[in-house]
């Protein structure tokens, strides 16, 4: 791949194909990767996963796994149908960088770091570095994602993703909502409503000054829907043959209100 | 290629028996031949280059780059077609390729034929082609105060229906004005064929089409062949619903095949198939129904705006159909309905299952609803005072003279057991779904229900006739017949009737062709089962006949002693007794060509006529939880009553009405094809979103058994109705379950959730 920076990467191939169907991508030479057995798994070390490139979305649904990175685990059941979860990627969904791709909201509200190697070596890039626009990222024709660094649960973790139908479907909009209830934090994050997955950090300030965090309860259950209102704020979506831009930013106060009262219940 | 035989030996299934079909397996396993598997040695591959404006004018088209492209064969343009230069199913107004002017966005402006689809493509991007842009005519509603886009004008027909007393009014009245958007028929199979050229100057195309003999009355002509010249053969068809009533590829796959002289194949990529066929017809309808206090219909006044598109197809049809169905299955005395299709610069609209039929039976039933707020009654029981029975007339006059068991589908609908309540249901099977969004303190159930009717086979006068044909040699009957299987079940009831009335084992399907047969018609309208079932059995009936003949000669006995009893010539004294497929030496052969009653055209100002042949009736019932905040849907359960005549496969007939049912709830929460000013926004299947798995529900059915005499068995046609009446179902449980008023189709998140107006139940 060093001495010849043409060759492209194919992992599930669930984007890669399309597009080659559709002529939009002629390869010359193909690199598989799905013998990359090392890409494949997943480690825990301390309070930190990390999952290969070439974890599919089945694998994910592993109740050790789920139990690990609930949110993931949710969002890689949204994903497509059985036969794209058996073969679909997160490599090949952070590296497509669509603003639909539905493990990123999650891994922007984890503050994910991806791993990315080339033979001038490794470098660690948090994933809102590696994505900079709509399907763009910082990724040089030689550089492969290895891995993904994210936090192991320590709290309440949330994926919520409106389709106009009830599986298989691109989001519309959806909600990354996760919780860190050892250093009291929240981070929650939006796909499907910008050109990049959109972090709501002053909702997440917001919301963490409001909870009571010795319980994991939330005292004012007007917070909800302010949490809701500020998250849909920080949305920038737009009018397409999907939706309307109204109702996108809607969608978001919607499942941000519920996210949060999924995470923590009302009460002192 | 192709191998159309089906040779079946499988336990004998006569009439009545759930039978499986012989090329479920295959499909199910991936190893059924589709058209766009064919191949052939020397093969080329076609393309079509089309419109990116929705109107414009050609000023120049150069197609010297493509022909410097190594590997590529032919470039035709206009110019190249041999005969006739424009086609159509009813007219031929619609060029094969276009000339001095493109009408719609896709339309075909130049082939070509090269040793590898990449090729193919590559020169396709090649040609560089000239256009003066055109405003394009895309709004209906101004169609006929615009500039005509065609040389036969704007106005594509109007129906008008006057039925006795037009200034009748009722005490109550109820008005809505109604849309719905441009469903595709989305088969999975995309337009393809492969054709050959003969080397005599002629042509074998092997193609996925609804109606080989309609397709090749268009063909030869354009090609400026004889008749005998071209040969249509059907390939492996993956679903049509009208979309193969057109031609798409077929004349160019021929231009191509006979310009090269080798095998040259044309197969549609998605975004192709999305501008390659006719849609459904979008619509604009205004609905006014008066009735009595009680309820009772007095009069309905209907004005229903069509979309054709570019060109007429079937459209002139279509919207008689509108307009004879607008009233739905009941009883209406007093009528005043206008329907009218004008044409403009969106793709062309033309047949789909319940062609015309479903988008007034969504206002009609709207209305129903309406009326029967206004009258305090509920909606089963504003249906039942009105629902049309035998021997009624219609709003064109015409006396429904078959099984109208409109009242026993409506009440067999209701009377199916209500599905457990959302709280009983796991989180995805709440609306969203997988995407886990529901809130249950905000989920509201609604529930609906919706009668529709719709005519069987064609109408107006026209003669859809078929033939079939019975050989019986050896034990085995061979049925030959053009009848187009897309997946209907054809080739299951064929070998059931010919086994019920020979009594044999082995059947044997013929592959449909023009060069064995002649037409069978169109897989189209409900009705193959009901024509050419019936031509099938009384081609059986003539062998049946035949083989007692030759018992009586064999064994010096009269005819008439011998009876033919249940695939077995008997005779009285029970001393002959021998299996129709024993009875002769000799091959048997009788080929039958099967004529429906004869119907009459509408009159031109009244609507008035006989016009159809039979009519078929469904009703459905919709159970649905909304998400109120986030207007996503969930059917919950569809049951359904369903006129049948007789099911001669039981398990086919549920295939087609579940198939229907699936169309049907896609029209009203997800199926649609959006455009801007006639430039299709979302031409694949991940944004043109049909039911998955996931969004259908169970379908409760009901088969309602009243045979219709001269009928094959006393069987109607299945494929459509299911489909008119489910979308207003659907639409009515909604707004059951909302408040909401919801005159678009198809309901859309954003029409629920951010509704101005809300009256909360
Ligand atoms: C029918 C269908 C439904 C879908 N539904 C969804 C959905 O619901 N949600 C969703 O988010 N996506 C969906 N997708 C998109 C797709 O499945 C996902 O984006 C998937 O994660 C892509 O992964 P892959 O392994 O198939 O990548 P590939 O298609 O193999 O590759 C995609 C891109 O990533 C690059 N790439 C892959 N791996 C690496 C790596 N390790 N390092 C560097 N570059 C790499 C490739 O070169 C290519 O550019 C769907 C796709 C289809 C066809």
């Amino acid at each position: 791949m060093a001495a010849d920076p043409r060759p492209q990467v194919l992992a599930g191939g669930t984007d890669f194909m399309v597009e080659v169907n559709y002529d939009h991508r002629r390869p010359t030479a193909v690199m598989s990767l799905r013998r990359v057995d090392e890409l494949r798994g997943w480690r825990r070390h301390g309070d930190r996963l990390t999952v290969g490139a070439g974890l599919r979305y089945v694998d994910m649904l592993e109740s050790e796994f789920e139990v690990s990175a609930p949110a993931l685990a949710q969002a890689a059941r949204t994903v497509g149908s059985p036969q794209i979860r058996n073969t679909g990627t997160i490599g090949g969904n952070v590296a497509t960088a669509s603003p639909a791709g539905d493990t990123l909201p999650v891994l922007y509200a984890l503050d994910a770091e991806v791993t990315v190697s080339s033979t001038r070596g490794d470098r660690v890039v948090p994933i809102q570095e590696l994505i900079v626009g709509p399907k763009r990222t910082t990724l040089a024709p030689d550089e492969l994602i290895v891995s993904i660094s994210i936090p192991v649960s320590k709290g309440p973790q949330e994926f919520l993703k409106i389709g106009v139908r009830n599986a298989m479907v691109i989001a519309v909009a959806s909600v990354a909502l996760v919780v860190d209830g050892d250093n009291r934090h929240i981070g929650c994050a939006l796909g499907s409503v910008g050109p990049t997955i959109i972090r709501c950090s002053e909702a997440e300030a917001m919301a963490e000054a409001e909870i009571d965090w010795d319980r994991l309860h939330l005292p004012d259950p007007r917070v909800y829907e302010t949490f809701g209102a500020m998250c849909a704020a920080a949305s920038s979506p737009i009018d397409d043959h999907r939706s309307t831009s109204r109702y996108r930013r809607h969608g978001v106060y919607v499942l941000a209100t519920r996210a949060l009262m999924r995470a923590f219940e009302p009460g002192a | 290629m192709a191998d159309g035989v089906r040779v079946v030996d499988r336990p004998r299934t006569g009439i009545g028996v759930s039978t499986r079909r012989p090329d479920g397996g295959p499909k199910v396993r991936g190893e059924f031949a589709y058209s766009s598997d064919l191949h052939a040695d020397r093969m080329l591959w076609g393309r079509t280059l089309r419109s990116p404006h929705a109107h414009a004018r050609i000023l120049s088209i150069d197609i010297g780059p493509a022909l410097t492209i190594p590997g590529v064969s032919a470039v035709l343009t206009a110019d190249d077609v041999p005969g006739r230069p424009t086609y159509g199913l009813t007219v031929p107004d619609q060029p094969v390729l276009a000339r001095d002017i493109v009408r719609y966005e896709g339309e075909p402006v130049a082939i070509v034929a090269a040793d590898h689809p990449d090729t193919a493509r590559r020169a396709i991007a090649s040609i560089v082609v000239e256009y003066e842009v055109l405003e394009a005519i895309t709004d209906p509603q101004r169609a006929l105060q615009s500039p005509a886009i065609h040389p036969d004008g704007n106005l594509i027909r109007t129906v008008p229906i006057r039925r006795g007393d037009v200034d009748a009014v009722g005490s109550v009245v109820v008005e809505g004005t109604y849309e719905m958007g441009i469903q595709d028929q989305a088969f999975l199979g995309p337009e393809s064929g492969m054709a050959v050229p003969d080397g005599a100057g002629g042509v074998d195309l092997y193609v996925a089409t609804q109606g080989l003999h309609q397709d090749h009355a268009q063909v030869a002509p354009c090609l400026g062949l004889a008749p005998e010249q071209v040969r249509l053969h059907l390939a492996g068809t993956g679903g049509a619903f009208g979309a193969r009533e057109d031609l798409s590829m077929h004349v160019h796959a021929c231009m191509l095949a006979l310009h090269v002289n080798r095998p040259v194949k044309m197969s549609y990529l998605r975004d192709e198939s999305f501008v390659g066929h006719v849609r459904r017809h979008p619509a604009h309808m205004w609905f006014r129904h008066h009735a009595t206090p009680e309820g009772r219909l007095v009069k309905v006044e209907a004005q229903i705006l069509l979309d054709g598109g570019a060109y007429a197809s079937t459209s002139a049809y279509t919207a008689a159909n509108s307009a004879r169905f607008a009233c739905g299955p009941y009883r209406v005395p007093n009528a005043v309905i206008d329907a009218t299709c004008v044409r403009t610069n969106n793709a062309p609209s033309g047949a789909m299952r319940g062609f015309g039929v479903v988008q007034v039976c969504y206002a009609h039933e709207s209305q129903m609803d309406k009326l029967a707020a206004a009258v305090g009654l509920d909606p089963v029981e504003i249906r039942l005072r009105n629902v049309l029975a035998r021997g009624d007339e219609l709003v064109t006059g015409q006396t429904v003279d078959v099984p109208a068991p409109v009242r026993e589908c409506l009440e067999a609908a209701a009377s199916v057991p209500m599905p457990p309540p959302a709280s009983d249901v796991d989180d995805y099977g709440l609306p969203g779904g997988a995407g886990r969004t529901a809130d249950r303190a905000r989920i509201r159930r609604g529930v609906g229900y919706a009668v529709g009717f719709k005519n069987l086979a064609y109408a107006e006068g026209y003669d859809d006739d078929t033939r079939a044909r019975c050989r019986l040699d050896g034990g085995v009957a061979t049925i030959t017949c053009a009848a187009a299987e897309l997946g209907q079940g054809f080739v299951t009831v064929a070998e059931q009737i010919t086994r019920t009335v020979l009594g044999v084992d082995q059947v044997v399907l013929a592959p449909a062709s023009t060069a064995t047969i002649g037409s069978a018609g169109s897989s189209a309208s409900s009705r193959q089962t009901y024509m050419s079932g019936a031509a099938i059995a009384m081609a059986c009936r003539q062998v049946a006949e035949g083989a007692r003949r030759a018992v009586a000669h064999r064994h010096a006995v009269a005819v008439e002693a011998l009876e033919i009893d249940e695939g077995r010539i008997v005779s009285r004294d029970l001393s002959i007794d021998i299996p129709i497929g024993r009875a002769s030496e000799e091959p048997l052969e009788a080929e039958v060509n099967h004529h429906h009653r004869e119907t009459f055209p509408m009159d031109p100002v009244t609507g008035q006529g006989d016009t159809d042949v039979s009519w078929v009736f469904a009703a459905n019932r919709a159970v649905v939880d909304v998400d109120l905040d986030l207007g996503l849907v969930r059917v919950v359960q569809m049951a359904t009553g369903q006129d049948v005549g007789k099911a001669l496969n039981p398990l086919s007939v549920v295939g087609q009405i579940e198939g229907a049912v699936s169309q049907g709830l896609g029209l009203a929460v997800m199926e649609e094809v959006v455009t801007t000013d006639g430039i299709v926004r979302n031409p694949s299947f991940t944004d043109y979103l049909i039911p998955t798995t996931a969004d259908m529900p169970p379908v409760e059915i009901t088969l309602i058994e009243e045979p219709e005499d001269g009928a094959p068995f006393g069987a109607k046609g299945v494929g459509e109705t299911a489909c008119l009446s489910s979308t207003p179902a659907v639409v009515a449980a909604i707004r059951a379950a909302t408040g909401l008023e919801l005159s678009r189709v198809p309901v859309r998140p954003e029409d629920i959730a951010l509704a101005d107006v809300r009256r909360e139940g």
